[in-house]
């Protein structure tokens, strides 16, 4: 490049603000996503005091609504979403042998969307009271508008997830192009590790799922903020169409979450029996399978909507279809550890307490495509059973397990051991303790989000079982919390390969240099460093010469941008127009300085490099 | 490496406590315990759904103990470099086949039972035809053949099926009577239609299943099956106008006054609450406090106190005024 710009370099807060490397976006998504995480615990446990014993008064009415709401809410977009994208910006182009991702200043973009989004919902708590309609929003009672106007719940629920959502968006399509076009020489498709695969397959799903969920928000928006109709029957609307629309984005939304967690963990369970993958193809193959049949079986979540049997036997046979794959993985993550020689470090610990949980998890589902027998189910514990063990015994201990294993790349530390064991163990057991009994409050009839039961009908002793595990859960993260911040004061030491791993991840430092790989490694079959290890060279072998680096300038637009979007969802929320078309300019002028000014970024040139120990 | 081995501690007591619990369950309100024919049909879907499942859990159990006791590093095992597996068709089509046969042996009574339990019964002359409209938050009995309309407790005869039209007057609510069968959503603008039966005289436990508001953790009814006989009593009890006693002439003209433009106690009448016809004769008051005159006290008192978030205004009523109200509801019976 010709004419390249002088480096900026922001030191401190700023450097987090500006920021447009993938390495500390990664980093950002962990801490915010983490942030929400506890925020969605701390509601969880409340909920479980409250249902600790029957007819409690603690939290009733609609303040238990709330807190059932802003649980589900927020667990789902404003904890798990984030830490998936966590390890996909932290690991994906690491991975592929890539720099940075495509667009290091949309990635930016993305993650501060998503963190004002979700800071909009949560202020809803002080500002007149959370959504109560439950995370599925479902109309038309989503759609009743407070006649005093001091009470604006829903509202912090449509405009908030638009926010975050478009965050997302931009961030899936983010990764669907770095993942095309920025792999390493050598790096085909079919030498992609697993979690590249799966962040590549879940990309894809976000493209296709989250314009639904966007357009059924935009129109609840119009209902509640500018008289519109789509869901009000009275005026020609149907609330069935949100129920529609939100599964067609809510379960590939499922799947979004639960494909990187498989990710995690065939890298984990690869790395720790020491041996590849065993069936890579099919389990490529399993995850496309998945994700294109996640597409077909929302209507398994509205079986007592009435639809009818004819629809409801078509997807109760297709969503039966995806317990296949998913057993093909089961059983290629087991033949993978079967002849290996295993060690159990705290993550292959939470990676293999993952495989009997999940599956748990699966087989229930299975019970529930039944739909005759989904009309007992559905709405009841049973079902919240379910999609905990799916979505807590799964993703949040592949999660965990992805910490434990990439927490040395990334922040150049290892996490302590002893106490990653106490937090497994207590987590684990929490876990089991709270939701295995669900599964029979809700076929004894308890229906779910229910404030309270009633004595004598054989609820008691499941759901104070239930809450004791929920506050070994909370132990268990608390132990976790520990282990962060007792190991964050010790020297940054890791080593750039701790775990013997086998992907280009582990041929770089830890933490990485901000430029990765000072050469493009060249890759020459699945699990490259592995390889090169086997053939006895100690690192990658470089597919270019030394030469200068191109990188991408930080920039506070970003930030500034995503403020302006937040700005004018409160304008529109209190119909302050003035306020939303200041929030709406602060927006636009961010576009204009973005597109009038050239930015080609800096280069860092070879004297430059500094050779600490960089490989490849 | 005991660790694993510590797992096997917590398994039987996962064991005990899923005795503990099966065991359990109310006969009025449980899945597991069927009193009619449809909630029968939906045991044996679900059994037979966790029997496959079962199956598939044991043996990959089985697989993933042996592999993690069997391949673990023990103590002064040397570091060794395993064999490199890519894979085996034999086995990956093993354990793509197997499941697609264990599936399609469920997914056959699946379809069957679907197209059954959706049987049409609106048009059965045999069948008692009843119309639910869910309410935040009370349930309404509508019985257009009969005549007949009432709240909170569904009358029911033993033995026959009856065949539901299901809508709802404000948001989307869930009808479910465990005991008889599963639920099914009651929407807003459209009708729904199912059908139950209970085999024996019972009073069964009805809940609403779908988030509905402040109270939907409230919103329960009850469902009082009667033999055909008791069941043609009741109707014709229902029928006859209510012969108001001397004493709760009173309490008849301040319920005229305050109440009736909310609440009918005829027959047929339809309102904006729960018609309260044969009221004296219900289970509950508001569906969730035992019938008795201090929990009519307490609820016309200060209905939000009972069920948050309900649509009954507070009625500024005197506390003997009261009092001649409860002596007038106590007559409808």
């Amino acid at each position: 490049m010709a004419h390249s710009h002088k480096a900026k370099h922001y030191t401190g807060l700023m450097d987090w603000l500006t920021t447009v490397d993938h390495k500390k976006i990664g980093i950002l998504y962990l801490v915010a996503g983490g942030l929400f995480f506890l925020m969605g615990g701390i509601e969880a446990i409340l909920i479980r005091i409250q249902l600790m014993y029957p007819d409690n008064h603690i939290f009733i009415g609609d303040t238990f609504n709330a807190l059932t709401t802003m649980h589900g809410t927020t667990m789902i977009f404003f904890a798990a979403m984030p830490m998936i994208f966590a390890f996909m910006n932290a690991v994906v182009p690491l991975q592929i042998g890539a720099r940075d991702v495509a667009f290091p200043f949309v990635n930016a973009l993305g993650f501060w969307l998503f963190f004002l989004g979700g800071v909009m919902l949560n202020v809803s708590w002080f500002l007149g009271g959370a959504p109560a309609a439950g995370w599925t929003a479902y109309a038309p009672l989503s759609g009743i508008v407070d006649s005093t106007i001091k009470y604006h719940g829903v509202d912090f629920y449509v405009v908030g997830l638009q926010i975050a959502g478009l965050g997302t968006l931009i961030g899936g399509i983010n990764f669907l192009v770095t993942i095309i076009n920025m792999r390493a020489p050598g790096m085909t498709y079919m030498r992609m590790p697993l979690f590249t695969w799966t962040a590549f397959i879940t990309s894809a799903l976000i493209l296709f799922a989250f314009p639904a969920i966007t357009v059924g928000l935009v129109e609840l928006m119009f209902d509640r903020l500018f008289g519109g109709a789509f869901f009000e029957v009275s005026k020609g609307g149907n609330p069935v169409l949100w129920e529609h629309l939100f599964w067609i984005f809510g379960h590939p939304e499922v799947y979004i979450l639960i494909l990187p967690a498989f990710g995690i963990i065939s890298e984990i369970v690869s790395t720790f029996s020491k041996k590849r993958l065993f069936g890579y193809s099919s389990m490529v193959f399993a995850t496309a399978l998945i994700g294109f049949l996640g597409f077909m079986v929302w209507v398994h979540h509205m079986f007592t909507t009435g639809i009818g049997p004819v629809g409801n036997a078509i997807f109760a046979v297709a969503t039966m279809a995806i317990a296949i794959p998913t057993g093909v993985k089961i059983f290629n993550w087991l033949f993978t550890l079967w002849g290996g020689q295993i060690t159990f470090s705290t993550a292959n610990i939470f990676a293999t307490a993952f495989i009997p949980t999940f599956v748990m998890g699966g087989t229930t589902g299975v019970m529930l495509a039944v739909p005759a027998a989904d009309f007992q189910y559905h709405d009841t514990y049973f079902v919240v059973a379910h999609f905990h063990y799916v979505i807590v015994g799964g993703l949040v201990l592949g999660l965990f397990a992805g910490m434990y294993y990439w927490w040395p790349k990334m922040f150049g530390r290892m996490l302590n051991e002893t106490l990653g064991k106490i937090h497994f163990w207590t987590f684990f057991i929490g876990f089991h303790l709270t939701f295995f009994p669900q599964h029979f409050l809700g076929l004894m009839g308890m229906p779910r989000r229910v404030f309270t039961y009633q004595p004598g009908v054989g609820l008691e002793e499941g759901n104070f079982i239930s809450t004791i595990g929920a506050f070994l859960m909370g132990i268990g993260t608390i132990v976790f919390l520990i282990n962060v911040i007792a190991t964050s004061r010790l020297p940054q030491n890791a080593p750039a390969d701790p775990w013997d791993g086998r992907t280009l991840e582990w041929a770089i430092p830890s933490p990485p240099p901000e430029y990765n790989f000072k050469q493009t490694p060249l890759v020459r079959g699945l699990d490259p460093l592995w390889k090169e290890k086997m053939a006895g060279n100690k690192e990658m072998t470089p597919a270019e010469p030394i030469g200068s680096i191109h990188m991408p300038s930080p920039s506070i637009l970003p930030l500034i941008f995503s403020i302006g979007f937040f700005i004018a969802g409160f304008g529109f929320m209190y119909h302050t127009y003035s306020v939303a078309i200041i929030g709406l300019l602060i927006m636009l002028l961010s576009m204009f300085l973005r597109s009038v000014f050239d930015d080609h970024g800096y280069h860092i040139e070879p004297e430059e490099l500094n050779d600490k120990g960089v490989k490849a | 490496m005991n660790r694993w081995q510590n797992l096997w501690r917590y398994i039987p007591l996962f064991g005990l406590m899923m005795l503990l619990l099966t065991g359990c369950g109310d006969d009025t309100i449980s899945a597991l315990k069927p009193r009619g024919p449809v909630a029968r049909d939906q045991l044996f879907l679900m059994k037979l759904s966790l029997g496959i499942m079962i199956l598939v859990v044991i043996v990959v159990f089985a697989i993933y103990i042996y592999v993690l006791v069997r391949f673990r590093k023990k103590k002064g095992d040397k570091d060794i470099i395993p064999k490199q597996v890519e894979g085996s068709h034999t086995l990956e089509i093993i354990w793509t086949v197997v499941p697609i046969i264990l599936l399609l042996i469920l997914a056959v009574p699946t379809v069957s039972y679907t197209v059954k339990l959706a049987e049409n019964h609106s048009q059965d002359k045999d069948a008692i035809h009843v119309k639910v409209t869910a309410h935040q938050f009370w349930w309404q009995f509508e019985y257009p053949d009969l005549g007949i309309a009432t709240a909170q407790d569904l009358v029911i005869p033993t033995n026959k099926k009856i065949a539901f039209e299901l809508t709802s007057a404000d948001v989307v609510h869930s009808f479910w009577i465990p005991s008889l069968g599963g639920k099914q959503d009651t929407n807003v603008g459209m009708t729904n239609t199912f059908y139950l039966e209970a085999d024996e005289v019972d009073t069964f436990k009805g809940k609403c299943a779908e988030l509905c508001g402040a109270s939907h953790a409230l919103m329960d009814f009850k469902v009082v099956s009667k033999s055909e006989a008791d069941f043609n009593k009741w109707v014709d009890k229902m029928k006859a106008p209510a012969v108001v006693p001397a004493d709760a002439k009173n309490g008849e003209q301040i319920f005229k006054e305050n109440c009736l433009s909310c609440h009918a106690v005829n027959a047929q009448g339809l309102g904006f609450g729960p018609n309260l016809n044969g009221f004296a004769s219900r289970e509950l008051v508001a569906g969730i406090l035992p019938h008795n005159d201090e929990s009519i006290r307490q609820w016309v008192k200060d209905p939000q106190s009972v069920k948050p978030g309900n649509k009954m205004p507070q009625i500024p009523l005197k506390d003997d005024q009261i009092n001649d109200v409860i002596k007038y509801l106590n007559s409808l019976k």
